[in-house]
């Protein structure tokens, strides 16, 4: 009966073998081989050739910013809507959620129109009487482009974490004497960071690997690891080169994963 | 004060989510074909748009992807999820990693290995690479809306049913489908949503003769904004509205309706 | 006398959420060092007289004093009381011995005094060698020790306990009854309970506070809420009993079903309608001659240490608990002592009769 049972996952053990677990070997393979099939370290080396080693440079300080950037635009939101004082904050949630569903490419042609030269901000600028922003094709109009695109994600497992937490635990440190900002301190704040870090995790992975916001925001000036990895694939035919770089780009995600993750523990300690 | 304060920060944040995508609408209807100029009121994008054979292609590809991937996906992995609800550690251990595989690695990570693969068996890339890399990173999405309700159903009611002389395929319909259907149905749409979304997986898994609505904006903004992508974005903003509020209404208007028929049901067996 | 002391005073309190006016004026005053019980039905309002206390609320109208000082408006961490929650709020990402020392920490004791605060509240909830164990590992009546060992070792005047062991099976509360009652005498603190429990009352308080629908019913030891219960909401929530409508003939005489039984109250004046209420273990079955009604069994329950019985009689159902037993059908007299026939009051207005029993 059991084994019965274990038989409905058998399509998706074929699925999986073959559509994950074998291309993710495939990125290997070609990652530590070159043309004649040879093994070398050559490709995943080459992340530290200048062009890339600046293009993953750049990523990861952008995707930090963003990162942080996000943090503290969504903590209060979050904490706000989780609160007792708004009434219907599950549609309010709702309401914040909508535009991640957007396409996500019309939402990135969006802040392009908004931030060229003659955009509609600039217009609106200009008509003020205001200096007017030169922000399109820089890194800054990037960050932009990730803030906007991931918000949702930070605010979302920020949201759910803070309205799990039980309203009598929050009262018990207030019983206990804890003024409001220590209750944030020492119970709030430690009992979000699951959020958080989910947050952090699901902004910081798509913003260090994009290639999508760069290309429209950064006006193709300003290369990204994704970039690189992007033209090995479509334009240069590297595939070797290309699965080096993308073991490096997994490395990092499983290390910001890994630091976030050993924080978690420790942020179960306080004071 | 304090209210006040809340209030327009949750305002502010509105506004920032929402400003690009207004920005669009408004510009879908905008006659002057520079943005930086309000030249009246036209439906003409919306005209051209429909008129535009490549942009029907694309749509009609997009919605046959969509829904081919979800409903695949929903098979194969409800399914799934049903043998995992019952299955030993060890085996659903390996399960769950390969469900977390696509949903915490980089898309273009995901994109460049189905790459490698479609390449390494010499498939001609097409529509039929695409929608086996849909299903590929739909699948953990319908997992993971049917493993929770499956963990919630009551084992006892599914042994009731067989003590009661029922096969287990019968118990199985009967009793235990009827509980996890809201959960296939938000896989479902789920996957319908995020195949419509996609553009970075796509991007790698397609071949030149064909294209999607995300690859489509993709190729046009980079040859410079029409203002029928306004038009688009627009109607997709729309559409996806329409869709999010079907998802999360259905499900309590169909309770409702259960609702009524058992008290109806209830009020006959008075009479 | 210092034990008389009013500790705590709530004056003409009145609270509502939105349409609904959950106390009404409310009056009460709490004695140092008694152990004191809110009891009442869900929505009496016994919960929202212990957040008032707690500073989790603030009451539309009325003050709180402590000590003889007005803390209405004051915030909960400035109170210097204490409270066990319903579901014991610990803090589940800290070691049991954080969430003790939560408190000591947050007022910057030293080091050392935590240090022997948190043993010596770990032995008084006989949880010795617990400090490093997380909140999740232990079971909810280990969970709940906690949260008291949490509260006390602060020193409050006064613990407030909401519903504390409502989540705790049968024979766990029973333990952790006697337990709360040898805390008391230990710290010899005041602790206000609230319960929806009659018979966890009855077992640990010195006074109870019945109360219904944002009203108090009847303050007193649990002796006298038993025998003497003041009206028939009362008599009904603590215990079984018959509830039966009668006229006082004239003092020290009450007709009841039509008969006459002589009785010890007195001052209700002649031929008015009221309500008795006599306890099933008093309720005295003899041969059919000898009783004042005559009835016949219609019901027999065997329950351990007595027998429940029905017995129809003069057009009631009468509950009788006794250890002798009588077979279903056999005709038998009733008989009840004078003092054990507790005589109230109707209801006067509609609206106190909305509060009454429901039968």
């Amino acid at each position: 009966m059991k084994n019965k049972k274990n038989l409905l996952a058998f399509p998706y053990l074929l699925w999986s073998a073959g559509f994950i677990i074998i291309p993710l070997c495939m990125i290997f393979f070609y990652g530590f081989t070159d043309k004649t099939n040879r093994f070398t370290f050559a490709n995943v080396v080459s992340i530290v050739e200048g062009e890339n080693l600046k293009a993953l440079g750049i990523s990861i300080l952008l995707a930090l910013i963003a990162t942080l950037i996000c943090v503290l635009l969504s903590y209060p939101l979050a904490y706000i809507l989780s609160g007792s004082g708004m009434k219907q904050s599950g549609f309010m949630i709702f309401v914040f959620i909508l535009p991640m569903w957007m396409n996500f490419l019309l939402r990135t042609l969006a802040w392009q129109t908004l931030l060229e030269k003659n955009g509609v901000i600039n217009m609106i600028l200009h008509f003020l009487h205001l200096p007017v922003l030169n922000i399109i094709n820089t890194p800054y109009a990037i960050v932009l482009g990730m803030v906007y695109n991931f918000l949702p994600f930070m605010i979302l497992p920020l949201y759910n974490a803070l309205s799990k937490i039980d309203p009598s635990v929050i009262e018990a440190a207030r019983d206990l004497g804890a003024n409001s900002f220590q209750t944030f301190v020492n119970v709030i704040f430690p009992l979000s960071i699951p959020g958080l870090i989910s947050g952090i995790t699901m902004v910081s992975v798509p913003a260090l690997t994009t290639f999508v916001i760069s290309d429209m925001l950064g006006g193709g000036k300003i290369l990204l690891i994704g970039n690189v990895i992007e033209q090995e694939f479509k334009q240069a035919n590297n595939w070797h080169v290309g699965s080096g770089l993308s073991i490096v780009l997994m490395l990092f995600i499983l290390l910001a994963m890994g630091l976030t993750a050993k924080y978690d523990k420790e942020g179960g300690s306080y004071f | 004060m304090k209210a006040t304060l809340k209030k327009l920060y949750v305002l502010l944040i509105l506004l920032l989510l929402y400003a690009p995508i207004i920005t669009l609408v408004v510009l879908s209807f905008n006659a002057s074909k520079t943005r930086a100029k309000w030249g009246g009121f036209t439906m003409k994008w919306y005209a051209s748009l429909f008129r535009n054979e490549q942009v029907m292609n694309a749509l009609y590809t997009t919605l046959l992807l969509a829904l081919l991937s979800a409903l695949i996906a929903t098979l194969i992995g409800t399914a799934a999820a049903i043998a995992m609800n019952s299955m030993q550690a060890k085996i659903k251990m390996y399960f769950t990693a390969v469900t977390n595989i696509p949903m915490l690695n980089a898309d273009i990570v995901t994109g460049i290995s189905l790459m490698l693969l479609f390449l390494a068996i010499d498939a001609t890339f097409g529509f039929p690479t695409v929608l086996l890399a849909h299903i590929t990173f739909n699948i953990p999405y319908v997992i993971l809306s049917v493993l929770p309700k499956m963990k919630q159903t009551n084992r006892s009611v599914y042994e009731a049913a067989l003590d009661l002389g029922a096969t287990p395929a019968y118990a199985f319909f009967k009793v235990v489908f009827p509980d996890i259907l809201p959960g296939v149905i938000a896989g479902f749409f789920l996957s319908f949503t995020m195949s419509l979304d996609d553009f970075i997986i796509t991007h790698f898994a397609k071949g030149p003769g064909l294209d999607t609505l995300s690859t489509k904006i993709y190729t046009e903004v980079k040859k410079g904004i029409k203002p029928e992508m306004y038009a688009l974005s627009t109607l997709m903003f729309l559409t996806v509205l329409i869709l999010i509020i079907l998802v999360n209404y259905i499900p309590n208007i169909q309770k409702e309706k259960n609702l009524k028929e058992n008290t109806r049901y209830e009020k006959g067996m008075v009479h | 006398m210092a034990k008389d002391k009013q500790l705590i005073k709530l004056d003409h309190i009145s609270k509502s959420f939105g349409n609904q006016l959950v106390l009404d004026d409310l009056d009460l005053y709490i004695r140092e060092n008694e152990f004191i019980t809110l009891l009442g039905p869900s929505g009496c309002g016994k919960t929202t007289t212990l957040r008032i206390l707690g500073g989790f609320e603030t009451p539309d109208k009325g003050t709180v004093y402590f000590d003889g000082q007005d803390i209405t408006h004051l915030p909960p961490n400035k109170r210097p009381l204490n409270t066990v929650f319903q579901k014991y709020a610990l803090f589940t990402h800290m070691t049991i011995a954080e969430n003790i020392a939560f408190g000591l920490k947050i007022k910057n004791k030293p080091k050392t005094y935590i240090q022997d605060k948190i043993k010596y509240a770990l032995k008084l909830v006989n949880l010795d060698g617990f400090e490093n164990r997380m909140p999740d590992s232990l079971s909810g009546g280990q969970q709940q020790r906690i949260a008291i060992a949490r509260a006390i070792v602060n020193e409050p005047k006064v613990l407030l306990l909401d519903e504390p062991l409502g989540a705790l099976d049968l024979k766990l509360r029973q333990d952790m009854q006697y337990e709360l009652i040898r805390l008391k005498n230990e710290l010899g603190i005041t602790f206000l309970y609230v319960t929806h429990d009659q018979e966890e009352a009855l077992t640990m308080s010195d006074t109870i506070v019945v109360m219904n629908q944002g009203y108090i019913q009847q303050i007193g030891t649990p002796e006298k809420i038993y025998n003497e219960p003041e009206n028939a909401f009362v008599a009904d929530f603590i215990g079984d009993s018959n509830i039966i409508s009668a006229t006082m003939i004239e003092d020290y005489l009450v007709e009841i079903l039509g008969a006459r039984f002589v009785s010890t109250d007195a001052g209700f004046g002649k031929n008015k309608p009221v309500d008795v209420v006599i306890r099933p273990e008093d309720v005295e079955l003899v041969k059919p001659e000898e009783g004042i009604i005559q009835g016949t069994v219609t019901h027999v329950i065997f329950k351990g240490v007595h027998y429940e019985m029905e017995v129809m009689a003069n057009g009631h159902e009468w509950l009788v608990q006794s250890t002798s037993m009588f077979p279903v059908g056999t005709p038998v007299g009733i008989k009840v002592d004078p003092y054990n026939i507790q005589t109230m009051h109707k209801p006067e207005s509609e609206d106190e009769e909305a509060i009454g029993v429901e039968e």
